[in-house]
Order: structure tokens, then sequence, then C-alpha cells
């Protein structure tokens, strides 16, 4: 399998077959280590197109790395290695060939703090697009207002495109960040406890904007606040740590079943707060 | 009440007033310490400055200005001395120049290299070698372009002799490296992680986050970083001295032999007559250097304002 296998996903069978049953992402036995160190032991999960999924548990218990696994971010800590299949539209996005600037800009992510790059709001919308060879000013233009109408922000920024990310407010950078990833047209988000840093008002824009956002994106996020969890998702996975350390996946179910009906004793100590 | 924290309160002891404080002696001396040091660095500087002022100036009205900066004639010992110091100011900028553009790419990219590509241990390893050529005293340096560079420039470019402006701008480099690599260096690792992972999220390659964010994020460091290497360049002494040839002449090409105004300075001070025109003329290039490295400065501070505003949150 090459690379020309990201591209020419639309006429892959095993593409056909993953859009059939409507997963877009699928973990199968995954395990992750760091050095040492067992980070993710034994999930399998699938996650469906056009819908969100929220990963929730106690701090330290993988959901960062695992949510990483789906853009290979892990590849940047040297000690990271993966087992298990892990698919984005039907292709094991570790397997050899595979080409990762590809993938992270089809799987786009959103990180925990704000991080909006040191240059004007408009200069960090047309950063992905530039990087995928894009000069034409017409159509960064195009772009930059597209993405930003999108994150819900264009209003609040279309006077000072020329100002720097960094001079609006943490709401604000965090919706930029948004922005920024919407303008390389991903088809999966990942947003990695996005709202942690902002205030409450912040973080219902940005739910808002998430529920708004999955009607074209397939959206990952991971969170420690169990309320925007049942606010936002429609499929919940709790992990938690197991005896050795290792994160594991102890439920995954709608979400209205995890909050109301979950299966699991632990998962139900969790949610009612008894834990964590 | 229940005193929970009995020991604490038996460690005050006797609440003091509030409306007479204790004298504080200890913190009156510190206050008054630090402010005699500030004082003291301000003095030094300006003391220097009106040295350079009050020595140069008497050379400035003998031979005016114009002609003193413009003039291609040095002859202190001639009756009448004529000082004419363009020859010395071209030769700087000569070696200055060539010292830049060796010292700039090579820095930077060294610095790229260790902060950006090289392994942690590597990087680690290699920093403090680098850093340990600024240690090494000028006049060693000299030696080593006396004895090894000038012969290899002089062969490679089929010079009548070694001792010119290329060979002096050569060492000037390998003298202003380190601290080019060290300064830029520190910047880049400044650039926090965020902006990367950002980057590559986005889907760019290694070389691509490197070029589009790290080396802008950390632009006003490297600025910092390359202005420090001017100023090196320009200050620096023994090292021209030896190896830039030392003729008097106006230097019309770099591999002209030549006399920056550092070395001008070093070489005639022995000579001059305390008090005497050439003495107060020495102590002229030294106040036109100062206000070139100044100048240097200046800019360099208005790069980092600049980078500074533009990316400032808030």
């Amino acid at each position: 399998m090459t690379i020309g296998n990201l591209v020419t996903l639309k006429t892959d069978p095993a593409n056909t077959r993953a859009a059939e049953d409507g997963h877009c992402l699928r973990l199968q036995q995954v395990n992750l280590y760091y050095g040492d160190f067992h980070a993710v032991k034994d999930v399998s999960l699938d996650i469906g197109a056009r819908s969100i999924t929220a990963i929730i548990g106690p701090s330290g218990c993988g959901k960062s790395s695992m949510l990483r696994l789906f853009n290979r971010m892990n590849d940047l800590i040297p000690s990271a290695r993966v087992e298990g299949l892990v698919e984005f539209d039907g292709v094991d996005i570790y397997q050899s060939g595979i080409d990762v600037v590809e993938l992270r800009k089809r799987v786009g992510m959103v990180f925990q703090k704000p991080n909006p790059f040191p240059m004007s709001i408009y200069d960090n919308v047309a950063f992905g697009p530039r990087r995928h060879g894009i000069r034409n000013k017409r159509i960064l233009d195009e772009i930059v207002e597209k993405s930003l109408i999108q994150a819900a922000i264009w209003d609040e920024v279309k006077d000072k495109l020329g100002q720097s990310g960094l001079s609006i407010s943490g709401g604000q950078q965090q919706r930029l960040c948004i922005a920024r990833v919407l303008a390389v047209e991903p088809e999966v988000i990942l947003m990695d406890e996005p709202c942690s840093a902002l205030d409450p008002i912040a973080t219902l824009k940005i739910e808002d904007l998430m529920r708004i956002l999955s009607t074209n994106y397939t959206i990952v996020i991971v969170t420690h606040n169990m309320q925007q969890a049942a606010r936002v998702s429609d499929m919940t996975a709790f992990l938690m740590v197991g005896e050795d350390r290792a994160g594991m996946l102890v439920e995954y179910a709608h979400t209205n079943e995890i909050f109301t009906n979950p299966k699991n004793k632990k998962t139900e100590d969790y949610i009612t707060g008894r834990f964590g | 009440m229940i005193n929970m924290f009995p020991s604490l309160k038996k460690g005050i002891g006797k609440t003091a007033s509030l409306t007479s404080p204790r004298p504080r002696w200890g913190e009156r001396i510190i206050e008054k310490l630090i402010l005699f040091n500030g004082i003291l660095a301000i003095a030094v500087l300006l003391g220097v400055f009106f040295i350079l002022l009050r020595q140069g100036i008497p050379a400035l009205i003998e031979t005016p200005f114009y002609s003193f900066l413009f003039g291609t004639h040095w002859y202190p010992v001639s009756d009448p001395p004529t000082f004419g110091i363009l020859p010395f100011f071209v030769a700087t900028m000569w070696v200055t120049v060539i010292s830049t553009v060796l010292a700039v790419p090579i820095g930077v990219g060294a610095a790229i290299f260790l902060a950006e590509v090289a392994p942690r241990k590597v990087a680690d390893a290699v920093k403090p070698v680098v850093e340990l050529l600024s240690g090494f005293p000028s006049v060693v340096m000299g030696f080593i372009g006396l004895v090894l560079l000038s012969p290899w420039v002089q062969n490679t470019l089929g010079l009548s002799s070694g001792l010119c402006g290329v060979t002096a701008g050569i060492m000037l480099a390998m003298m202003s490296l380190p601290i080019i690599v060290s300064v830029s260096e520190d910047a880049l690792r400044a650039v926090p992680d965020e902006f990367r992972q950002a980057a590559y999220g986005l889907g760019s390659t290694r070389w691509e986050v490197i070029w589009h964010v790290c080396v802008p994020s950390a632009l006003s460091g490297i600025s910092a970083a390359i202005m420090l290497g001017i100023g090196r360049a320009i200050g620096e002494t023994m090292t021209v001295l030896m190896v830039a040839g030392g003729a008097l002449a106006l230097p019309g090409l770099p591999t002209d032999p030549m006399m920056p105004m550092t070395a001008a300075i070093a070489s005639g001070i022995g000579n001059a007559v305390q008090g005497g025109p050439q003495y107060h003329a020495l102590f002229a290039i030294g106040l036109i250097l100062f206000i070139l490295t100044l100048f240097v400065n200046l800019i360099a501070a208005r790069i980092l304002d600049r980078q500074r505003r533009k990316f400032a949150a808030g």
C-alpha cells in the first residue's frame, strides 16, 4: 500500500464498506506505548462519520494519547509505539507508506491551549492552504472568510484581519484555531479538551459551533467535563486507568445511555461523581 | 476560640503596632545598595563617553569633521600631520560585511540544526563546544589566522599577501559564530511547542514547520543574535590587527591589505604623544567606533521592539 491509497480512497472497496456502515475511524485492539509505559491498552471502537464522539475519563487515563492515535500526532514523541489496527476511512493509517502530512490534512486537530501562531489573524487561517500550495490571493481571501464564518468568529474579527492572532481573547483564539483547521478542509476534527482554558460563555460558543460543524465533519472530543460530553456528544467513550496503569476502554455507547443507564459499575461511579 | 496553630502564634509573638512600623534596617540598606550599583553603572558609562568626547573633540576641531571622516590620508607624523580615517572606516566595513555574510547563514543554520533537527543528546553535547569557541583569546585566533588561514587564502585567491580583508573577515566570522549560534538557538528553543504541534496538525512537513513557524516566531531573538555578532566583528581588535594586513591605503577590494579602525587605534596609541594631535585623532576614531556600535545596538533594539509589538498579546 502506498501514499496513493489515501488519495484514491473513494474507489477503494474497503472505503465503500466503511462508508456503508458509517464508520469513519476505527480502533481494533490498539495498544500504545511510550517507551516502557503502556499508555493505552487493548482499545477497540468504531466512530461514525458526521457525529460527535466524546472521550471522557479521569486525568491520566490516556484520553489525549488515544485521540492522538487518529492523526499520528504521537509520532512526534520518539519513544511512542503503536500496536493494533487504526483505520481512517477503511485504511490502516499505521502501515508503511502512509503520507502522514496528507493524513493530518484530512484529520485536523484543535488543542487544549488556544495556540494561534504569532502572526496576523489572516495569516493564521491562510497558513494551512498556503502550505498546501494555494498562492492565489483571491482564493486565499475566500478560504479565510469562509473558514472564519464557519468557525463563527467572522463578525468579531472581519475588521482586524491584519492584527496579531494573539491580540484577541482566549475564546476567540480557540475559534480562530478551529477556523485554521477548517481552512484545510479536513474530514475529521480532533479536539483535545478545547474548552479547558476558556470561560463558560466561550465554552458554550464552542459547543454550539461543534453541533453545527457535526453536520459536515466527524468530531472526536476529549473532555474532562462530563456535562460537556453530555451536552454535546452523540457517542461517549469512557476510559479508565487499569491496575497496570494503562488506560483502557470501560464503556462505549450512546451518550444518553452512558449518562442515564450505564452498563458498567465503574462508569456509573464516575459519572455520578464518586471518583475521578 | 480554639487556637488551631499554637506554634504559629508563639512564633509571631508580640504584634507590632500598625501605625509605627519597625524600622527594618536590612531592607533599607539593600535598597540603597542596589540604587548605588545602578548609579555606578550609568556613571561609568557616561564617564567613558565623556572621556572619549573630551579627548576626541580637539582632533575634530583641528581637522574638520568632513575631512577627518572622508580624508584618505593618515600621516600622523608629517608636518603638518594629516588625519583622514576613510581607509580605516572602509576597512572596518569590509571585514564586518565579510564576517556577517559568512557567519549569519552558517550560524543561523547551525542554530536551526541544534534546536530543531538534532536529537536532544547531540544538541546538548555540541552547544557547549560551540560556546567554548568564543572563549578562545582573540590573539590565539589571530595566530591561527596568521599561520593557517592566510597562506590558504593567498594560494586560493592568488594574492601577493594572505594578510588581507578576506582573511580578517573569515576569522571574525569564526569569532562571531558562537554568539550567533548560541543566542539564535535559545530563541528557537523558546518558541512554544504548541506552535509546532499546531503546524504539524495542519499537515505541515518538518521543513515547513521550521521555516514558516519556528524561524518567524524566533525572529526577534535571531535578529538580536545577528546584531550581537556584527557588534563583535566591529569591535574586535587583536585578530584584525594581526591578519588584516595593516595597510594605510584606501582598500578598494576585500582582498587588499587593510587596517580596520580598531587596529588603527591599537597600533597607533603606543607611538602617540599624550595630548598630541595623533593622540586626539585616535580618540576621535574611538568615538566614531562607539557611535557605530551604538547605532548597531539601536537598530537591534528597534527590531526587537517592533517584533515584540507585532506578536504581543493583548
